[in-house]
């Protein structure tokens, strides 16, 4: 079977399902005992298992089936959770990051057997538990039997699971006065089967037609999201015979076997009495709630609500973008033209465009929005990792992760973000005798936090360390001869602290495996600012340090100001804008042999764009100038240009590769009337 | 505007013969998306010499680059047969290149084209993938990725 068209959601159903294992490990962790967590990694490792062997990937099915073994005697009870056995499973999963990695790169799962992990896994089996020195037990479960043990008849019956509600049971109980019958009826479909969902819709609705469905395990809406592995059990009031059932639902393609049992309770006691075809079994029912529950429960757990959505290709939604970028441009262009006996009614049309073009310009980014939990979802991972390699007891504080942003900038922000969060752990937060020493709490706190901020988004990187010591980066930039010691002595504080965004500056001390303050966080600043971003630092020495990210909600649409130079027509960013003003050129002081203007208790540098842009100078001789005044964080400066043509809507396009080292130019943006203008880059302007 | 003529696949690669300066040079079709008139150009502040600017194709912003000023030939003057012809080496990334004229389209199979029968020390033979002789005149073959990939490291 040729399986490459269904690569793609293999990735990502791969990647989801190891991400929710990542996150139930770690719950697990802190709750060993809590069943349902059990259960749910359980179930995303089975599904993993038969995903891969679908696709072909037989390592990594080998991995996970190893994996699902030591899983199932976890969920049997038969062996306890331990820091160890924690530390296995947690390698076992990135050794599946690794296999999907390079699916993704090379559609090939590669070739690391990992045998190591499997050999520990099968040892762990062994031992049961691996409870340090545990000597061998005589019986060792072999693979095969726990898998035995899983596919027992009894256990495959899994509708006598359904634990029926109160109301439920009334309801089956009325149908089985009024000569109903009611069945439990499990499904199983294909284990190769790839549109699960699709599957059990179909299958659903043939229910339907049959009778009517009063509960199902797992819920309907999870079986509708996929939340299942390849079977599922529901309950059902119908007219028709167990027979008919059987053959309507093994009609269904890929419907591998059906298994029907009636169901029939007694009034008075809350026991669940259920006959079989032939045979009639009574059920611990304890037993079966404590099963159902967990199910359910655990499945709440998971995602509590998730909407109906589609899978939709980001170059689709890429298409849609440009085409509402076409569409404002050619709505600008309508709105420069000078048409001559214009009437009312066109100018209505015209405003009539511009609401539905905006309109629909937000809805299509609405669309490309992404909650940022997409990339804060593998930090608390990673921070359980550190505060283990540097021993240091960390807990991460985590908010807003439904904070949305444009999908292009949730892909790019992981890697500054993990940096960030690094920096925070390893050198903002003290060692556990260092915090008790100063009194504080032997847990250091990371926050992570984000929020939407009018047409921004922020997020904080936070910790309660002991900041960063302003003076000890001085006596280091002074020493290393960044800055002269006289100029050092005249930085502000926000000015040392911005000598740890240059490229080669480093606290060499300070460096470590995890990080070194200073190393790559202009890396940071460059991939921020690369996305439209700005960057802070606040800090208080023994309090902890603040990283502040301030990101735009879209890349590809923005309001900008038009400005005219010489003929040369340019964009600014709206955003970066303060305010606009006319300056007399007596105005214009000297500072440095650099010109600034004094502004309201501001001293502003000015920037000359014609002569940075290599613009022809337009005549001068005129007594004001007009200055734009940006900003970018704390700073300002004035752009001197040579008039102001309006603002508009402006649809950032890029210049592609070839031009994609130019400094000044942020891209391009095409005019109403078709001509190309050049949208200016702040941030290397000032 | 003339569309580049695709034709079903023949032995014989195809070339589109250019005139810049006073040499004739041959551009390998499969590379060759549209060939458009010179039209107005939004200068690139701090770009290389050789990128003369960008242009606006049909809502795609495209940058185009002069031959001649690549060949250290004397600058462009734009004429009514000066041509951009747009080649997409990377399909995400279209170039424009200016040329004074675009002459016709000639096949040209292997033994009809010189191999690196020039002198490879000249600073613009390595920007040729060799000589193609066709109706008695010589074509110099451009070696397209040569000539971008300099340029990838401004």
């Amino acid at each position: 079977m040729d399986v490459s068209q269904y690569l793609e959601i293999f990735i990502e159903e791969s990647k989801e399902n190891l991400q929710s294992l990542n996150e139930s490990l770690l719950i697990l962790e802190k709750e060993p005992n809590s069943t349902e967590t059990v259960n749910v990694i359980f179930r995303a490792a089975h599904t993993l298992k038969g995903m891969s062997a679908t696709m072909g990937f037989k390592r990594m099915q080998k991995l996970t089936h190893d994996m699902e073994n030591v899983l199932s005697e976890i969920r049997n009870g038969k062996m306890n959770v331990t820091s160890k056995l924690l530390d296995v499973l947690f390698k076992c999963l990135d050794a599946l990051e690794e296999y999907i990695n390079n699916i993704v790169s090379s559609s090939d799962e590669g070739t690391n057997d990992n045998n190591d992990i499997i050999i520990i896994l099968n040892s762990i089996l062994e031992n049961k538990g691996m409870d340090d020195e545990v000597v061998t037990q005589a019986q060792t479960p072999s693979s095969d039997k726990v898998e035995v043990v899983v596919n027992t008849s009894t256990d495959r019956r899994k509708h006598k699971n359904i634990k029926p509600n109160e109301y439920e049971e009334n309801a089956i109980i009325k149908a089985n006065e009024q000569g109903f019958n009611v069945f439990g009826i499990t499904i199983y479909i294909n284990e190769g089967c790839i549109l699960k969902a699709a599957r059990a819709f179909i299958i659903f609705k043939r229910l339907e037609e049959l009778g009517q469905v009063i509960k199902a395990s797992p819920e309907v809406q999870e079986i509708e999201d996929e939340k299942f592995d390849f079977d599922f059990s529901v309950l059902i009031v119908t007219s028709e015979s167990a027979k008919k059932c059987i053959d309507e639902l093994s009609n269904v393609a890929e419907v591998q076997e059906v298994l029907v049992d009636e169901i029939v309770l007694e009034k008075k006691q809350g026991k669940v009495e259920i006959e079989s075809d032939k045979q009639v079994q009574t059920l611990n029912p304890s037993k079966t709630t404590s099963k159902s529950d967990d199910k359910t429960n655990s499945q709440q757990a998971g995602k509590a609500v998730t909407n109906r959505t589609v899978r939709v290709d980001i170059e689709r939604l890429d298409i849609l973008m440009n085409l509402v970028s076409e569409l404002i441009i050619v709505k600008n262009g309508l709105e420069t033209y000078e048409i001559k006996n214009v009437n009312q009614n066109f100018n209505e049309s015209i405003e009539y465009l511009e609401r539905i073009t905006s309109s629909l310009h937000d809805a299509v980014m609405k669309v490309r929005m992404v909650p940022v939990e997409r990339v804060f979802n593998r930090f608390p991972r990673m921070l359980r990792d550190l505060s283990r390699q540097l021993d240091k007891k960390i807990e991460l504080h985590m908010s807003g992760e439904d904070t949305e942003l444009d999908r292009t900038v949730i892909d790019e922000i992981g890697d500054p973000l993990v940096h960030l969060l690094r920096n925070a752990a390893d050198h903002g937060l003290e060692t556990p005798e260092e915090r008790i020493k100063r009194g504080k709490d032997e847990i250091g706190n990371v926050y992570l936090d984000a929020y939407q901020d009018g047409n921004n988004v922020v997020i904080e990187v936070r910790d309660d360390g002991y900041g960063i010591d302003c003076e000890k980066i001085r006596k280091k930039a002074v020493e290393k001869g960044t800055i002269s010691a006289e100029f050092a002595s005249n930085m502000t504080e926000t000015e040392i602290i911005e000598l740890l965004f240059r490229p080669s500056f480093s606290m060499a001390e300070k460096i470590s495996e995890v990080s070194g303050r200073g190393v790559g966080l202009d890396v940071v600043k460059t991939k921020i600012e690369a996305l439209g971003g700005v960057m802070e630092v606040k800090t208080k020495l023994g309090e902890g340090s603040v990283f502040t990210i301030r990101l735009p909600l879209t890349l590809a649409i923005i309001q900008g100001l038009m400005v005219e130079l010489n003929t040369e027509k340019y964009a600014i960013p709206i955003g970066s804008i303060q305010t606009i003003e006319e300056i007399k050129v007596s105005d214009i002081k000297l500072v440095q042999s650099k010109e600034v203007i004094h502004l309201r208790n501001h001293v502003i540098p000015l920037v000359r764009l014609d002569k940075v842009l290599n613009c022809e100078a337009s005549v001068n001789d005129k007594k004001t100038f007009t200055v734009v005044i940006v900003s970018r964080g704390d700073k300002l400066a004035g752009l001197v240009i040579d008039s102001l043509i309006g603002q508009q809507e402006i649809v950032i396009k890029s210049l592609g590769k070839y031009l994609a080292n130019l400094k000044m130019i942020a891209g391009a943006t095409i005019l109403g009337d078709g001509e190309v203008a050049l949208i200016l880059d702040i941030n290397s302007l000032i | 505007m003339e569309e580049n003529q695709r034709t079903a696949k023949v032995e014989k690669e195809q070339y589109i013969v250019v005139k810049f300066g006073e040499e004739q040079f041959g551009i390998n079709i499969q590379y060759v998306h549209n060939i458009v008139r010179m039209q107005r150009m939004t200068r690139i502040p701090k770009a290389p010499v050789y990128i003369k600017g960008v242009i606006n194709l049909r809502g795609e912003i495209i940058p185009v680059m002069s031959l001649r000023s690549k060949f250290d030939l004397p600058d462009d003057e734009y004429t009514n047969k000066t041509r951009i012809i747009i080649v997409k080496i990377d399909p995400e990334f279209p170039l424009g290149l200016l040329v004074d004229e675009v002459r016709e389209v000639v096949q040209l199979d292997e033994g009809s084209i010189e191999k690196r029968a020039f002198d490879t020390k000249d600073t613009n033979g390595n920007y040729l993938v060799g000589i193609g002789k066709s109706n008695g005149e010589l074509i110099s073959l451009l070696s397209l990725t040569e000539i971008l990939n300099e340029k990838e490291n401004i």
